[in-house]
Parts: structure tokens; sequence; C-alpha cells
């Protein structure tokens, strides 16, 4: 594997804002996740959870709501009283309407997916026509006096429940009146408290209105007739959240404790058809609010104020055991945060409305392997950089050279020139850009940094050159005709002649840098891509997959190469496999051109070409290597995959000189530090 | 009177009546749990035995109401029979042969024909759950050889068997898999938890299982205090189950409500839990039950629960979770540090009984009588606790003094002792802590003993410790300006060359005192101190010491732990004899000059009884039990018996009574096991089907008989009735507590006419000639009534009470009749 000298940073001081909202779509196996910072993301549950969309945050957009219309269609509602509809191609806002009710707590679909029905502020619950091309407002239902902090539809279409304060209100939707009132017991084990908020209604089939409320009670209703039917108590705190299964079997409620309960239908006995909903399983994932819950057919997903979204699988609906068989929880976003400057040791790490810039520490001192050696000269804060603007950064990059740092929001493409001057620093921003980039998915510096690539949301790839202080716009790959869909990774060969860029689903794209065109196109694989970057020397494209499949294409020869091949054949270890998060980052060491270097957030791993495939019998998660073992036996039980998990979570990765690495861990007890104290619980023993 | 028999060794109460799940009778008038080898039937209101339903051979395993006859018990033992019984008149209906050691029993509503029985076949921790064809025969004893197999490799304890859903399906559970096997589809379901190598700490073993009765649902108890609802079993995949946590020990025992809307759980934490609607949130608690609640058990009537706990009692808990009733065995959960003693005055068995207690027990009705709280310190019960025990205790001056030694030694050297003399107050009928000396020894104490001289001036007490002195305490006055007091003081320390002192006893007379220092015996004058001799064999420490009494009062005795038994002559100063005895348990009989020693050998323990005036044994009897003979005492016999054969002659005036390692309490008796016990009210039974609660005696029959007066048709029925009525008026008249019962006045007609041998209808309007007449024809009566009882009950000196009502003097009778002439009738009115 190689010795090196790893810098360990530890200060990347980012938190992941919490989870408001998740939305699961059954056609697509999709799954939209909100964040309190207005953060929407997609998550494509057949490709191994992968985060593959997301939508920058904006401040004042807070999404209170989130789902799914017919046709794969996406809208968000949020406290600034706009519904709004994502562009699930081009990644940006289609439209916002402003619904004038006041702030909207609570939004849904119609089963049939052609209303939208909001939830707002002043008591009112306003029905939408989904247009093919926008939405129409309809008309108003009965007004209410407080809030609507949830509606749920039922499934025939004719009524919807909605929980406001205090009370749960019955709507005919053909008459728009409210049919029955139904109102909660405030009593909160035994003590009486203002108000009991009704966080989630459900609407079943049988007429059954399922409520989950402040005081931390799941309670059934009978819509026809208005009444409690049963009552189950599960929480000290609030119940925030509920999601029922589409066969209406089973359904998950999220408290404010960070458990999440399973209720299943279950049958008296085993012959009589009469049935009854059983609290079955608790589940203690988070350690905060679970502000949401989705129910796919397989899994029971919850996401939260501690920005864990987990995955837990129904195992009796579990056929195979494969990858989604086991519990998930992903924590950090599935792109990259961090660029380096290899030459000046520079760290750029991005932040929701800031960048900031490091300076590597460094050491004089030398040690044996495992030794930790003391610092020299401390890590440099050297930069701090405020965007204007309430909205979020996309994406951002330093050059190489460490003289130039680009980032992008969703309206405004920024780009400065840095000089330095021994400890000084200074900072010039590149004005007038042009009119063509305004909003950026992906920034990428050449390694010489005379040219700068950008990735805008419109499927074009631009490429400039940098001069000293000044830009030249030098050509824009226009997208394949027919297609919108943007490209959200990019990578250039060290030499400067190819450019690779891979869109959300289909295939790589190799560019000529030196001819302006396109150069070939690497056959479209059905997993989305996580990771891209050329060999030097030998121009080979190293290609990772969600599904953890790595391929290796030899862009001169415009085919896979035969080491890729090769593993293709054999397969990769199931272990290799099973690995819970996608592969973000690849790169190579200049002197050993056999060695590829790829890490995700638990594991760094050296794939060296020349040894043998490691097959499923071998081990492979080896430990340290040996020291008192005969080479013989290292000799035998070499195989390509060399894995180190000493660094995680690993949020970045990459080498700076042939002997030098740097890591940067997040860790997420630091997070959880961050983040406000959790509900205080009695543990027993304490 | 008594023939004969052989002496044998017999239990003679005392037995676990935690061993298995008390069962209730259908309308939860009565509560069977077993006891030994035999079933007692407790009145749930009055907690007094009932019945003791005999005749098992072995230890009885199961218990279960008879489903197509609730007024019928199975009972199953080792002895390979299952026995069904008329519970309420105490009589074996029939039994049926089945051969196997049957482990337990349970029994089907819907298998009207078939128990289930626990037997193991083959290996011997390899049990299986079978089902057993009772055939339908009018002989009394059947042969049940049909068995077919149900289940395989279960756990033995029927705690580990449910049966559910009006028997459908089974479910056993048994280190990490529950299997549930449903008898309509013959097929059998395992759900297996990961078992606790695989995580940490996880303790999750199966410990106990119940079935819902309405639904489909099974609750299971595990190791960490989980409990577990099951439901969708019928589908190995779909299976759910829910998890309800409160315990943080081990469930011991789970039961749901008659209709399944509460499920009760207890443990270790001696806390009853009922889970409503089943419910993490919804739960209510009955604190502070004393011990490990081991079973619980639900009457069919739904009215009542009860609960089985680790120290021998079981508590009747009604359903609003108040315990109503204690029925307290004696209690065998603790080392017995303190040997057995006799109170002197309520001849109760005295021993170690609760921690920090000493449990007073009655021999004659199986019963503890109380606790007396020696330490009055709050018991934690948690593994790993050194806790404070009561060590030694003695009873001095008739029973009026008792002193206890209690000590806590957490490391060598940190030893904590108390010695407490306790006074027997009249008043209060109990003892009170008088004086509390704090580390009376500089080491553990050895031997404690009271001078019981008869003409004694003064109280005396001496304690023998390993530190090498004895002490002599004595009471002296302590009176001051406040108030008259008497306390305890230490007199005189003698020691003998820094050997330790083992043994102290005292003469009968208390002139003298035997101390033992280690292999030297000491005697000292209990007047001056003064040490007269020493006797010294050199045949190892001294481990009994004993005086002789009575005409052999000029013997000491002592063992050695070499396995010398000594005898000196304390006239001589000489040895009188010695044999090669390995010594055990010395015990002298306080009546007479027997004294009985229990030798040990590698094959079991011998008992032989000899005087100390020769070497020659009276009686020996060979291989008394296989254990280890831990502790022995004389009971004296409140009616001396008269056995007349030389060998049965020390059994005459008083009883030997003997405790194993194990904690059964063993006797000797000559007596069948039938005859043995006898139940002490067998009147008390109810002949008819009204509620037999105490009101019910004194009001109810108040009520008939005014009844009587209007419906004449009903006269003839009544002739029997005051005589059979007698026993029970009285009785309950007894037993009933005080605060319960009606005024005197009102009870006083009552009495005085259950004593009378006439028909109380009659005799109102009969008159004054008549009287001779009906005197013959009474006396007539009473005669073939007497014969009767004699015939049924055998003859027994417990029901010395209806002797004397019957041999009621010609004088007492015509005393009573004047009684009877008075009128009353004012009394109704009231």
């Amino acid at each position: 594997m190689g010795e090196f000298k790893v810098h360990r940073v530890r200060f990347f001081n980012y938190v992941p804002s919490g989870i408001r909202c998740v939305a699961y779509n059954n056609q697509s196996n999709r799954l939209a996740v909100s964040r309190t910072d207005g953060t929407v993301e997609i998550y494509n549950l057949s490709a191994n959870y992968f985060q593959e969309k997301f939508f920058p945050g904006h401040e004042s957009r807070a999404t209170e709501a989130l789902c799914w219309a017919k046709g794969q269609r996406l809208f968000s509602a949020g406290l600034n009283g706009e519904i709004i509809e994502y562009d699930l191609q081009a990644l940006n806002i289609k439209y916002a309407v402003d619904a004038f009710g006041g702030p909207i707590w609570s939004m849904a679909v119609s089963p049939h997916g052609s209303q939208l029905l909001v939830g707002c502020e002043d008591g009112s619950v306003k029905l939408f026509q989904i247009t093919p091309e926008k939405i129409q407002f309809e008309r108003n239902f009965d007004r209410q006096k407080s809030r609507i902090l949830s509606l749920s539809w039922h499934p025939s279409g004719t009524h919807v429940a909605a929980g406001s304060i205090d009370y749960i209100s019955v709507f005919d939707v053909k008459s728009g009146s409210a049919v029955h009132k139904m109102l909660v017991d405030r009593q909160y084990m035994g003590v009486s408290k203002r108000k009991c908020i009704i966080w989630g209604v459900a609407f079943l089939s049988d007429g059954t209105v399922i409520s989950v409320d402040s005081a931390g009670k799941v309670q059934f209703w009978d819509s026809a007739t208005g009444t409690l039917v049963k009552n189950h108590l599960i929480a000290n705190a609030d119940v925030q959240s509920i999601a029922v299964s589409d066969q209406e079997d089973s359904f998950v409620v999220g408290t404010a404790e960070g458990t999440v309960f399973h209720f299943q239908l279950v049958s008296v006995t085993s012959n009589s058809s009469e049935k009854q909903w059983v609290r079955t399983k608790p589940f203690q994932h988070h350690t905060h609010d679970v502000r949401a819950v989705a129910h796919s057919p397989t899994a029971l997903i919850s996401g939260g104020t501690d920005t864990h979204l987990v995955i837990r699988p129904l195992m009796e609906k579990v056929e195979v055991k494969n990858y989604d068989a086991a519990l998930r929880k992903i924590t950090f976003p599935h792109r990259r945060l961090i660029s380096c400057s290899k030459k000046r040791q520079l760290l750029l790490f991005q932040f929701a409305h800031h960048l900031e810039l490091w300076r590597l520490g460094s050491t004089v001192a030398t040690g044996k392997n495992g030794d930790t050696l003391p610092l020299s000269k401390n890590a440099d804060h050297l930069l701090h950089l405020r965007t204007k603007g309430p909205e979020n950064i996309i994406c951002s990059c330093i050059s190489p050279c460490g003289s130039w740092i680009a980032y992008s929001t969703t309206s405004r493409f920024f780009l400065y020139r840095l000089n330095y001057e021994h400890d000084n620093i200074s900072l010039q921003r590149v004005s007038k850009m042009p009119a063509f980039l305004r909003s950026a998915l992906q920034i990428l510096f050449s390694e010489d940094s005379t040219k700068l690539f950008v990735a805008s949301n419109q499927g074009s790839l631009h490429v400039i050159r940098l001069m000293e202080g000044s830009f030249k716009h030098l050509h824009t790959f226009q997208p394949q005709s027919g297609t919108v869909e943007s490209m959200c990774l990019l990578a250039v060969s060290p030499d400067g002649n190819w450019l690779a860029a891979s869109g959300t689903s289909a295939g790589v794209h190799v560019y000529s840098i030196k001819h302006l065109k396109l150069h070939c196109t690497v056959p479209s694989y059905n997993f989305p891509v996580t990771a891209l970057a050329i060999a030097p020397n030998t121009n080979n494209l190293v290609i990772a997959h969600s599904d953890q499949q790595v391929f290796e294409y030899s862009i001169p020869d415009k085919q896979y190469t035969e080491w890729s091949r090769t593993i293709q054949k054999q397969g990769f270890h199931y272990l290799w496999l099973q690995r819970d998060t996608p592969i973000t980052h690849i790169s190579f060491h200049p002197k050993r051109p056999m060695h590829i270097l790829l890490h995700d957030a638990y594991m760094f791993c050296i794939i060296d070409k020349s040894l043998p495939l490691p097959n499923d019998k071998t081990l492979l998660y080896n430990p340290l290597p040996p020291t008192n073992e005969s080479d013989v036996i290292r000799r035998r039980t070499a195989h390509a995959f060399k894995i180190s998990k000493i660094y995680k979570p690993l949020l970045f990765m990459d080498l700076l000189d042939e002997r030098t690495l740097v890591a940067v861990e997040r860790p997420l007890d630091d997070i959880i530090a961050q983040l406000p104290p959790p509900i205080k619980k009695k543990k027993f023993g304490t | 009177m008594v023939e004969e028999d052989s002496v044998r060794v017999v239990r003679c109460g005392g037995s676990e009546l935690n061993f298995r799940r008390a069962v209730f009778s259908a309308d939860s008038k009565y509560i069977f749990c077993v006891s030994g080898d035999f079933v007692k039937v407790h009145s749930t209101a009055t907690e007094e035995c009932v019945h003791i339903l005999q005749g098992h051979r072995n230890l009885v395993t199961g218990i279960q109401l008879n489903p197509n006859n609730h007024l019928q018990l199975y009972s199953c033992s080792f002895d390979g029979t299952i026995k069904l019984w008329d519970y309420i008149d105490g009589i074996l209906i029939k039994t049926f042969i089945v051969g196997h050691k049957l482990h337990a029993l349970f029994t089907l509503a819907c298998a009207e024909d078939s128990v289930f029985v626990i037997i193991n076949k083959e290996k011997p921790d390899i049990f299986q759950l079978v089902s057993v064809k009772l055939p339908k025969s009018s002989s009394q004893e059947i042969e049940a050889k049909e068995l077919s197999f149900v289940l395989d490799y279960i756990n033995q304890s029927p705690k580990c068997i449910a049966f559910g859903n009006e028997g459908e399906y089974v479910a056993a559970v048994r280190d990490f898999y529950l299997s549930v096997y449903f008898f309509k589809k013959k097929t059998t379901s395992r759900f297996t938890l990961s078992s606790s190598k695989n995580k940490k700490h996880a303790k999750n073993n199966f410990t106990c299982v119940a079935c819902h009765p309405k639904e489909d649902c099974i609750a299971t108890g595990h190791k960490d205090g989980k409990i577990r609802l099951w439901r969708n079993f019928d589908d190995d995949k779909k299976y759910t189950y829910t998890c309800l946590h409160w315990h943080h020990d081990m469930v011991m025992d789970l039961a749901f409500s008659v209709m399944g809307t509460s499920l009760l759980s207890g443990g270790r934490e001696s806390v009853l839990v009922e889970w409503r609607d089943a419910t993490e949130k919804n739960k209510e608690f009955l604190p502070r039950l004393g011990a490990t609640i081991e079973h619980i058990s639900v009457s069919p009537a739904g009215d009542l629960f009860c609960t089985s706990h680790s120290d021998n009692k079981i508590i009747i808990i009604h359903r609003n979770l108040e315990a109503s009733a204690v029925i307290q065995g004696l209690v065998k959960d603790s080392n017995i540090f303190t040997g057995l003693m006799i109170d002197p005055r309520t001849k109760a068995l005295v021993l170690n009984g609760k921690p920090g207690h000493l449990q007073f027990y009655s021999l004659q009705h199986d019963k503890q009588l109380y606790n007396l709280d020696i330490i009055q310190q709050e018991y934690i019960n948690d593994y790993g606790l050194i806790q404070i025990e009561l060590t030694k205790a003695a009873f001095g001056c008739y029973g009026n003094w008792l002193a206890t030694v209690e000590q806590r030694q957490e490391k060598e050297t940190e030893l904590e002792m108390q010695m407490k003399l306790w006074m027997y107050n009249k008043k209060t009928q109990g003892f009170v802590l008088n004086t509390k000396v704090s580390m009376p020894h500089e080491d553990h104490i050895t031997a404690l003993c009271f001078c019981n001289a008869e003409k004694l001036e003064n109280p005396t007490l001496v304690t023998a410790s390993k530190d090498g002195h004895f002490k002599v305490w004595i009471l002296t006055d302590d009176s001051d300006i406040y108030k008259k007091a008497v306390g305890w003081t230490c007199d005189f320390v003698g020691s003998y060359h820094k050997y330790q002192a083992t043994n102290c006893c005292f003469s009968e007379d208390g002139s003298l005192l035997a101390v033992g220092f280690e292999e030297i015996v000491t005697i000292w004058d209990s007047e001056t101190w003064e040490l007269k001799c020493t006797f010294c064999q050199r045949a190892g420490n001294i481990r009994h010491l004993c005086f002789g009494r009575l005409t052999c009062s000029k013997y000491l005795l002592g063992a050695t732990e070499n396995g010398i038994l000594c005898c000196w002559n304390l006239l001589s100063c000489a040895l009188e004899w010695s044999a090669k005895l390995n010594v055990r348990v010395m015990e002298p009989d306080p009546h007479s000059e027997n004294i009985a020693a229990i030798s040990q050998s590698s094959v079991g323990s011998d008992l032989f009884v000899f005087k100390p005036s020769e070497p020659r044994p009276l009686y020996i009897q060979k291989n008394i039990s296989r254990e280890e003979v831990q502790w022995g005492v004389f009971v004296p016999r409140d009616v001396p018996e008269s056995f007349t054969s030389e060998a049965y002659q020390w059994l005459n005036r008083s009883q030997f009574y003997f405790l194993t390692k194990s904690q059964s309490l063993l006797t000797f008796s000559t007596k069948s096991p039938e005859e043995k016990l006898t139940p002490t009210s067998k009147q008390l039974l109810a002949e008819e089907s009204l509620p037999t609660t105490p009101f019910y005696f004194i009001l109810g029959k108040h009520r008939e008989q005014q009844d009587e007066k209007i419906n004449e048709a009903l006269e003839s029925e009544l002739v029997q009735l005051p005589l059979t009525e007698n026993i029970p008026a009285i009785s309950e008249l007894l037993h009933t507590p005080a605060h319960v019962l009606p005024s005197a006045a009102f009870l006083c007609s009552k009495f005085v006419n259950s004593l009378l041998l006439s028909k109380e209808t009659k005799s109102c309007e009969e008159t004054p000639e008549d009287v001779d007449m009906e005197e013959e024809k009474e006396s007539d009566d009473s005669d073939v009534e007497n014969d009767f009882t004699e015939k049924t009950q055998d003859t027994n000196d417990t029901d010395l009470g209806e002797d004397i009502i019957h041999q009621l003097s010609k004088s007492e009778e015509k005393e009573l009749r004047k009684f009877r002439k008075v009128d009353y009738s004012w009394i109704t009115v009231l």
C-alpha cells in the first residue's frame, strides 16, 4: 500500500441542516428530501440510495411540505406562502405560485394526482388544479379557525382530513364544507397542556382517520361518525409525523424523542377476518426530533433534526438479501464540498453561505508508521468568503495553483483571483462575467490552472481561458440534441487534452479540448456515476457508479481497458458491493501508474491493478500490513484492494504529493454537539 | 390405641408452595397449591387451609381444574400418576397411571378426554410435551398408556408452555427460540432471536410464555427484562412483535387477565406490573411484595390474581391490585445459620426466615405464625451485596428472653457484629428489643446459650467467641429516675490459654458451665466462675457439647471433628465411654435422658438415639436421608404417645425434626402419611352450594332458621342440621377475626343453641314433660353421630374439640336446658 504522511484534517466545521420533509414516489422509486435551509435532494432508491439531484436552498424558502404529483412532478410549499414546482431535468425551479393564505404548513396531492391541496396559516384550505404546465387555483374550502398543519386525502378523493390545533376537520371535496370536526383531548399524562397540535393525519380507505399530535398520542377516528375509536399513547413528547403504506396494512410515526414506531394491521385471530392496529417495533435511530417519515413498500424512511436520513428495511418484505436488506444511514451529501490546491497546500471548504480557505499545517518531525507527528506550524484560516444574497452555494472550486477561486449560486457565478505576498493574501473579484455564466452545477480548473470548465444547468459546458486578472471564453459544448439534462460531474486529464462530463443518468461524454469537439461517449450504465477521474499519461477514464462498480475506459482507444474487462468478468468482492456509501473521489499517484486511489465515507482504498483480484473467499478488509509475517504469506494473501478504515467519516481524501495525503474527517459527535440538545429522557440506572 | 408400625421418615409440611403456579377454583373461593406430595386447598377469603389432598407418593408437579367439571381437579406427580379429585370433599375420584415421571400438566376444554403432560423419555434433559388419553372407566385405578407426541425438546418448566386461542396452538419457549405448534395444521413454526453471543450484553433468552385468551397473541418474557408480544405468528415471514420493557431483571412469569385486556408480569423486583391494553405507557404497579415473584395466576372468574414468591408465600391480589390475603409457608430461601429452635411459649419452630428475620413456624398447622424483624434494616435485593446475616439465636427463661447475633463481614478485618436481647412483652404478645450490644466480642461468636435452670434468680447468658473468650452476661437493674428498666451487662470474661472458644453449654440445673476450647472442654462453676476441671481427648476440635439430663445429669457429652463421641463422668472427672461416630447433629431431648445424634457417611445420614449412661444406642435408624442433615431438634408432644416397644419409647414425649441441606423438614413417624396430617377443620367444607363466608355461618344459618319457622315443610331436613352444624359454628367463631364478628349478644344465642343437641324448632314448642324422653332420644342420636364421625375421620387427637362437645355431662346438659327455656326471641328483634 505504501507509506504516506497524512494530514488528518478535522477543522471542517460542516453541519448538515436538519431534514424537514420526505416524500416517496412509488413509481420512480425516488425519495425527495427537503432540509430546513430549503435544500431539496432527490435520492434514487433503486440505485443504492444515491443522492442524484439536489436543488440548492434559499434563506427565505423554508420548506414545510413536499409532495410528488402525477408524472414525476415535485412540488414544495413553505412558510413564504409559495408553492414551488421543481424542474427535475434542468435542476432548477420551474415556477413559484403564491397561495395568498399566509405561510403554508401542509400540502397534499389528490390520489389521482391532478389536484393539489394546501393548508395555510389563516386556516384556509386551498384547492389547486394541476395543469401540464402550471397549477391553477380552483377554490377554497370552509375556512377554519387556526392554521392547517396536516392534510390527507381519502384514497377515493371524495374527502379530506385536515389536522389543525385541538381538532381535526373532515371536508367533503365536492362541496368544500367541513363534514365533521373531531376534538382532540388536550390531556397529556394527566396534565392539561395548553394546546394539542395535530402534527399529522392519515385517511384510510375504510374511513379511519389516524392522527398524531403533540400530546404523544396516535389516535384512530371513525370519519363517518366523527368519534374516537382507539388511542395509543406512545411518547412523552410530540408525535410529529406519520406515513401509511400503500396497502394500508402498516404505518409509521416519528416522535420528538427520536423514536420511530411501526404499527401493523394484524388479524385478531387466525380464523377471523377481524383486524386490529398493533404497535409493533420501536426503532431508535435518531437522537432528535423525527420530523418526517415515509413508508416505501420495503422500508421505513425517517429523517429529522439530527440530519440523518435513516432507511430501515422491513425484513419480512425483503425477498433476497441484497443492498436493500440492511439499515442505511445517510448523513453527508454524496458530492464534494472540498477542493484542494496541491501546490500551495490549501483546502477550500464549501458551506451553505460561505467558503473557508485553510492552509494545512506542517511538521518537521519524522516518526514510525502509525505515529502522530507534532505540528511545527498550525493550520491557518486564510479566508472567510461570505456570499451575498439569500441563496446557497451550489458548487465551488480552487485552482490547483491556488490563485483562483470560483463558486456559484443559483443566480450568480463568482470568480476570484488570489494574490499571495508572503503571509498576506489579497482577494480580487473578476468582474464582468459573461451573461451565460449565471449558474453552475460544477466547476473545474485544469491542472495547469489556465482553463476553467463550468457545467451550467442548461446542459452546456463552457470552457474559459484564464489569464492574469482576466479571462476569455473559448468554447461552449452544447448538449446532445434533444436532451436538456445537466452535467453534474466533470473530470479533466492532467495533460489538459480531455474533458469528461457526466449527467445524472446518461453516459459519460468525453470531449477533446484540443479540437473542441465530442470525442466519444462511454456506453451508458444503469446506475448513476458517483465519481470520475482521468489518469495521467495513459488517459484512462476511471468511473465509479452508485452500485459500487468501477470501470476503466481508455480514452485514446475508445474502449474499456483489459483490467476493467477482467474485473467485470470476475466480479467484485461481495463485501465491496455491500458497502454503505458511494465513492465520491478518485485520484492517481503520479509515480505509480498501476494505482487508483478512491474513497467513500468510511474507507480509503488503493486499487493496485498489478495484483490479483480478490474472490469471495479472500479477506477483503485486510488488517494493517503485517510486519512479522513472512513475505511469502504476504504475497499470497495480497490482492488488488488495499483498504484502510482508519479515517471516518471521510469527506475528502487526496494526494498532495508523492508521499503526502490529506484526509478531511467530520466526526459525527462533533455534528451532534452543534445540534440543539435533545429531549431529556430518564434512563434507568442513571 | 396406636398401632406400632415401623418408624419411617416423613415429610412434615414446610414444603414449597411456590413450586408451581397456584390454581383458582372456578368461583374463586378456593385456591389450590402444590405442597410437596400433597395439594393444599385454601380458602381465598380466610387464607385457611380447607383440605389437603393426599395420595401422591412423590412430588406433585402440576394441578389443573377439570375443564369439563369445574368441581374437580387434576393433579400430576413424579410418581407417574394423574389423579382426579373432588376438591370440595377432598376425595380422590380416580387415578390414571401413566408410568412416566410427569413434570407438568395442562388441560384444555376442547380436548375432552385427554390432558397434556411433560415427560422425559430417553435422555435426562430432553423433555417432551405429550397428550395423554384418559380412558373412561368406572374403576378407581386406570392405566392411561395412550400417549401421543406433540412437541419435542422443550423446557421442563410449565412456565415455558402455553396453550392459546382455545387450544388451536401451543407455544413453547426454550433458550433463544419460540416454537408454535398448530393442532389443526399439524405444523410447527419456530422463531429464533439472535442469541447473546451475537450482541454484547443482550441476554434475550426466553424465560416464560403466556397466550392471549381471545386473540392470536403470545407474550414471552426474557432474561433481560423485556416482554415481547408476538402476533401474526402463523406466517413464518410476516410475524411481528412488540416490546414492553420495565423489568430490569429476568421476567419470571407472565399471565393474561381472563379477557386478555391486561397482562401481568413479575420478577425479582418484587413488583407486580399490570400492562393494560398491552401498551407500554399504560401500566399499573403493585410494589413491595417482599420477595421475587415466581409465578402469577389468574382466577377463571377474573376477580383475583395470585403471585407465588420465592419466600414460599402466595399472595392473593384483588383485581384492583390490592393484596387481600397471604398464605405463608416455611420460608426457605436463605441459609439457616440459627439452627432449629423451639419457642417455649408457642411451641413453634424458630429459624432464619426472610432476610434479617426470625420466622416462627407452626408445625401443627404447617403455616408461618409470624416474622420477627431482627436486623430492622431495609433489605436491598441485588447481586454481590454483602448483607447483614442473622447468625445465632437462642431462647431463654421459658421464652421470656431471646438473644440474637447478627454480623456482616465485608473484608477479613472488617467485622461488624451486634448482639441483641429481646424481652417478651405479655401485653403486645411479642418480643421487644431490650439491649443492643455492638461488638460483644472481637471475633465471630461461635455459640450462645442461656442458663435454663428452674430456680434462677438472675437470667444468665453465655457467649463463646473465636477471639478466645467466653463472656457471661447477666440481667441487671437499669432503672433511672425516669423509668424502671432492666438491661444486660457483661459479668465475667473467661478464657483458656488463648484457645478459641467453640462451644458452650449449661448443665440442667445451671450449676455448671461447659465451654469447649478447640480440643479441650473446660468446666466452670456458675456461682463463682471458677475453672473446675478440664477434659481433653486429643481427638480434634469439639464440635458439639451437651450435658445429660434427669438421671444422666452427671454425664457430659462431646462430639469431635475427628469422629469421636465422648462421654465424661463429671463426678469422677473421667471418660466414661467413647465411640467412633462422625456426629453432625447432636440434640438432647428436653423431656428425657435421650440424646439423638445424626452421623454422616458417604451413603447417607444415620440416626442414633442413646442415653448417656450407657454406650449402647436405644434406637438406630440407618440412612434417614441421602443428603447431609444440617440441623435437628426435639419438639415436645402436646399429648404423649404410648409406644410400648422399647425402640420407639424415645418418641413418646417428644418428636424429632431435622432439616437437610436442601432444606426439607423431615420427622419420624409411625403413622401412615394418610393419617399423619388430617385437615384441622374437615367440617368446614361447604356442603351447601351457598357461599361459605364467615358471615354465612353466622347470619346465613340464622336466616335459614327463621325461614324454617315459617316453612314447616322443610322441618324434616333440619333434623340433621344442628348436629353437623355444631363444629362450624364454633370453629368459625374462633377463626373469624374479631373485627368482623357481629355483637356478642347476637352470637350468644347462636353459640348456645349450637351446643344443644336437639332440634331447634321442636324445642320451642315442646313441653317440659317431654324432656326425659327427648333426652334419651338425643343421647341415642349423639351416639350414632359419634360412631359416624369415628368411621369417617378415623381416630385423631385433633378431633378433641368435638369429643369434648359430645361428652357433655348430664349436669351440664341440664344447665344448658335451662338456658334454652329463656326466651331469646327478643334477639331476633335486634
